[in-house]
């Protein structure tokens, strides 16, 4: 290739520039790209860039406590260790679970679940294991940490209930929300998007659900492509709910639990004063805590076959006949109807016949000649038979309503019942039936279709004991402020009527059918009303073969024994109302119940011997010898079943 | 054309040589490698390992091969480019025999420590062999069907081979590499547009062939093609990597989120963040003014090479020179033009950047190629 041949060769200049020029344009095309995505569509591109990037996570706030008036700690929220689980770090998942569970407490369903969970997610997503474990059990997973890699114990707050079943119906329990709760509120609170967010399922808890639950906090994190949780970016604290105080005093409430052991009971202890209530007991009790960790389907079942119904909150839900505790009622209806007057007397031969029909005293024989103070003390059916008849539906009704009888009290309680309390009306609408002579005979005796709550005697009992319209409340304070209160009004009823009622009840406590439980301490004598409530018609052949006594009936159909009361008698305190369900009489069963959950009331602790009267001093004293008053005998009941 | 020649070609010998190096050519691929080594010590979270360090051997083992290829006559070259694109060929043959044996696709032939991949070598083995081809070839000839028959089939049989593999990437650059040679060689034009329209063709007969019995590409090949046709329509599926991509790209801005701040490769939303991907990560952490200035490095390398080229007068320099120069415009613009989303993704590393031992080597003995031609290049008329 040497001289001549050189010349021959075409350069490659022309066509390298055509070259050149075809790459120039692409390498444009580039440019403009890179200046369109970058420049032009920057803000769209790092807006995506961020979202990628950084992830919200709500702090689910500190629920607000509840405590009693005292300030004692009737739901707090304590630290929950949890175990939990690293995929990723276990390496062989099954293998580690076995182990843990040799250390703690881990069924084989649980390692089942969690095994299932891990599978489900990220390798690298912390799965919960196992919850509510003590600090001895975290303490063992700590020391065996080498051999169990990607188990982790953590720390995060449960709701705990101190004294569970005192006040289990009460407060209520919370529970992880559940698919039905999101469908059925409307909150749109991402809070409850957090598995097992823990809210308020019945009682306070659910009721004020809204100031408990405080407010979210936030945090700000990195994520990677895969969800991993590089570092926090920022942190906004939430707030905390906000703390209740109750109105309740849980030495009292305690008290009064473990005074109905034993029985299917409740009582209602009203301040008459301002309407606290100090006490609101059902027995049996339920342990509230049980719910919170995910109750045992056994011990769901126990509760649900109990006849003794713990669940039920007989307080404020539960409604009975309230019998002749209603005569406190009738009388002030009929001095204030005028149709009476405290001394006239009526005849009381044991029966009272309405056509061919026969409305029998509980005395055989009859009372004699009676006056609204015998009526009260003996407890006379056919005096209030008469008034029954001589007042009418609507006017008892009347009363009953102004007595806080047959309506619903705003109390943070769900299902609070209004009782019923009827007048002609409601017979129209409800039975399509006229409302005859016979029914205002059991109207005046509390029967028949009349229903009230113990907590609504008990307010029924505060109104008459203070002549003002009593509202029962249960929220001191809320967030440190306390509940403004307003001084209730005077009852639109004469002060002497009531006196004269009142007098009556002083007369049931200290010479008539509670004479056994009264109160000996003159400085806090107490006044009340018995009440024995049919559940069952006794029919005539039953009467003519001699009333079946109650000890021979299944438990189901005894009559509920019922005692309403206020104390000390010059100076009233504290209104209570007492029922034990199918527990007889209420001389007998229900008033001395009755008088020792008020005496504890009106010393703020056990009483002094020298309240009871002398010849039951010796009785009480053994009997306190062999319960040791400190003991919660609230304790939930084992399941019975007497059906 | 004995090698005794050498000193009588050039002119040169020993030290001078040396000196008659295109530095500037250096200069620039050591900028672009050490853009490189920034990148990967930065999706590395800030760490030589595993990336940085392996790829600054590499590089300098590199620079070391360019400047010994460089330094051998350019005429040794040309006379061993046949043998080159032979044994390219048949290792080429061995491996896809290989993979047929053996369990599923492989590209690469274990030769101890050194995996060495024969497509890789074709490329340079391609260009050699038609620039060859063409400074033998009467220029009067190269448009005559016969003698644009030949050159057609040396493209044409290691394009059908690396297909195969399948590797559609390393087969758009050997075919454009190949064609490229060709043109600059003066195939008439016509030749060019009846490839194009075979081209487009072809293009339309793949497409139409996706779940017939005789499917002309993979599956995966479809999705990717369809996934760059619309990556929006499966944000989380296969278009994933280009939609992050582009964020990782748009959310640079004008200048960056700053060195080792590129959120998208350090949180792994970006695929392949060290290798084909990286110029997004580099997007991301240095901006427009970054992108802009890679772009300008690369074209710079171009025009130093065609401009070595043009002045060249022997026929093999200038045309292997350009064809290299072209292959290597087309590496870093497909690579650009498909994390842009302006291509499908189809698996070409961005050159001296991406981290990979195999294609830095093939790369770097391509420029000792150009230094070869460049070094020895008769000059002027003297």
């Amino acid at each position: 290739m040497k001289g001549g041949a050189q010349p021959e060769l075409p350069g490659i200049g022309r066509r390298a520039v055509l070259l050149l020029g075809l790459q120039a344009g692409l390498a444009g095309a580039l440019a403009w790209r890179m200046r369109d995505l970058q420049i032009v569509q920057n803000e769209r591109y790092r807006l995506l860039a961020e979202e990628n990037r950084v992830n919200l996570r709500l702090i689910p706030p500190a629920r607000g406590l509840i405590t009693d008036r005292h300030g004692a700690l009737l739901a707090g929220n304590r630290q929950n260790y949890r175990i939990v689980m690293v995929r990723e770090r276990a390496k062989d998942p099954a293998a580690v679970l076995a182990r843990l569970a040799e250390i703690v407490e881990l069924p084989s369903d649980r390692q089942v679940r969690a095994l299932k969970e891990m599978e489900g997610r990220s390798p690298f997503v912390p799965v919960v294991v196992a919850e509510h474990l003590s600090w001895d059990d975290v303490a063992r997973v700590a020391a065996n940490t080498p051999v169990l890699p990607g188990v982790d114990a953590e720390v995060g707050l449960s709701r705990f209930y101190p004294d569970g079943p005192s006040t289990a119906h009460v407060i209520g329990y919370v529970g992880p929300v559940s698919e039905a709760d999101l469908a059925k509120l409307q909150d749109p609170d991402p809070l409850l998007q957090i598995p097992r967010f823990q809210i308020g399922k019945t009682g306070i808890e659910q009721r004020l659900e809204h100031e408990l639950r405080g407010q979210a906090g936030a945090q700000r994190i990195e994520v990677s492509a895969a969800g991993r949780v590089m570092r926090e970016l920022g942190r906004v604290e939430g707030t905390a709910g906000r703390d209740l105080e109750l109105t309740l005093d849980l030495g009292l409430q305690s008290y009064a639990m473990q005074r109905m052991a034993g029985q299917s009971s409740a009582a209602a202890v009203i301040d008459v004063t301002n309407g606290d209530i100090v006490a609101l007991a059902s027995a049996p009790g339920f342990d509230p805590n049980s719910f919170v960790f995910g109750i045992s389907s056994g011990e769901w079942n126990g509760l649900l076959g109990d006849d003794y119904r713990p669940l039920a909150n007989k307080t404020v839900t539960g409604t009975y006949p309230p019998g002749s505790t209603f005569k406190v009622c009738m009388a002030l209806a009929a001095l204030e109807a005028g149709v009476v007057h405290p001394g006239d007397g009526v005849s009381c031969p044991g029966f009272t016949a309405l056509g061919n029909r026969r409305f029998h005293c509980w005395k055989h024989g009859g009372h004699g000649r009676v006056d609204l103070r015998r009526s009260l003390s003996q407890s006379c059916d056919c005096y209030y038979y008469e008034m029954g008849r001589r007042l009418g539906p609507d006017r008892i009704s009347a009363m009953a309503h102004k007595l806080g009888l047959g309506v619903a009290h705003d109390l943070p309680m769900p299902a609070v019942s209004a009782g019923n309390m009827p007048d002609a009306a409601w017979k129209k609408v409800n039975r399509k039936e006229a409302w005859t002579t016979g029914d205002s005979f059991n109207y005046g005796i509390g029967q028949g279709f009349t229903l009230a709550s113990p907590l609504q005697l008990a307010v029924m009992v505060a109104r008459v004991a203070s002549g003002t319209a009593v509202k029962p409340r249960l929220i001191r304070a809320v967030g440190g402020e306390a509940v403004p209160f307003e001084a209730p009004a005077p009852l639109d009823i004469a002060p002497q009527h009531l006196h004269a009622v009142r007098d009556g009840m002083f007369a049931v406590s200290n010479e008539g059918t509670a004479y056994r439980s009264r109160i000996a301490d003159p400085a806090m004598l107490m006044a009340g009303k018995t009440g024995t409530s049919q559940v069952r018609i006794i029919t005539a052949a039953e009467r003519a073969a001699g009333v079946t006594s109650n000890e021979q009936l299944p438990w189901k159909r005894r009559d509920h024994a019922l005692f309403v009361c206020f104390a000390p008698y010059d100076k009233p305190r504290y209104a209570l109302a007492q029922i034990v369900e199918h527990g007889g009489g209420g001389s007998a069963v229900a008033a001395p119940i009755a008088r020792d959950i008020l005496l504890y009331a009106l010393c703020g602790g056990l009483p002094p011997l020298s309240a009871y009267p002398a010849e039951q001093r010796d009785a009480i004293e053994k009997a306190r010898a062999v319960t040791p008053p400190a003991a919660e005998g609230a304790a939930t009941t084992p399941a019975r079943n007497r059906a | 054309m004995s090698l005794a020649d050498t000193s009588s070609r050039g002119g040169r010998r020993g030290f001078g040589k040396l000196l008659a190096v295109n530095w500037s050519l250096v200069l620039l691929l050591c900028a672009l490698a050490s853009a490189g080594f920034l990148m990967l010590y930065s999706v590395a979270g800030g760490s030589a390992e595993p990336w940085a360090e392996p790829q600054m051997v590499r590089f300098v083992a590199g620079l070391v091969i360019m400047l010994a290829i460089g330094m051998i006559d350019i005429r040794f070259w040309r006379l061993v480019a046949p043998l080159a694109y032979l044994v390219s060929l048949v290792l080429l043959v061995a491996v896809d025999a290989m993979g047929v044996i053996g369990m599923g696709a492989q590209r690469w032939i274990a030769l101890g420590p050194i995996q060495l991949q024969p497509s890789e070598m074709m490329k340079i083995a391609l260009v050699m062999a038609l620039a060859a081809y063409y400074a033998r070839l009467d220029p009067a000839k190269v448009s005559r069907p016969f003698w644009v028959i030949l050159p057609l089939l040396l493209i044409l049989m290691p394009v059908a081979l690396v297909m195969e593999q399948p590797d559609l990437g390393t087969a758009i650059l050997l075919l454009a590499g190949g064609g490229s040679v060709m043109f600059l060689a003066g195939v008439s034009l016509w030749y060019f547009a009846a490839a194009f329209a075979s081209g487009a063709g072809l293009v339309t007969a793949v497409i139409k062939s996706q779940g017939t019995d005789w499917q002309l590409i993979e599956d995966y090949q479809f999705r990717r093609i369809f996934t760059f046709l619309d990556p929006d329509a499966d944000p989380l599926g296969a278009g994933y990597h280009i939609t992050q991509a582009k964020i990782a790209l748009g959310s640079g801005g004008l200048t960056g989120k700053g060195f080792m701040q590129g959120t998208q490769a350090r949180l792994n939303f970006l695929p392949e963040k060290h290798t084909d991907f990286i110029f997004t990560t580099l997007a991301e952490e240095f901006g427009y003014v970054g992108t802009t200035a890679i772009l300008v490095l690369y074209a710079l390398v171009v025009v130093f090479c065609v401009a070595s080229a043009v002045s060249n007068r022997d026929r093999f320099g200038a045309l292997m020179t350009g064809g290299i120069a072209m292959s290597f415009f087309l590496l870093f613009a497909v690579n650009m033009g498909m994390v842009m989303g302006l291509m499908p993704v189809v698996g070409v590393p961005l050159p001296l950047i991406s981290y990979g031992g195999s294609a830095m080597l093939v790369l770097l003995a391509a420029f000792g190629l150009v230094q070869s031609a460049h070094i020895h290049r008769p000059r002027g008329r003297d």
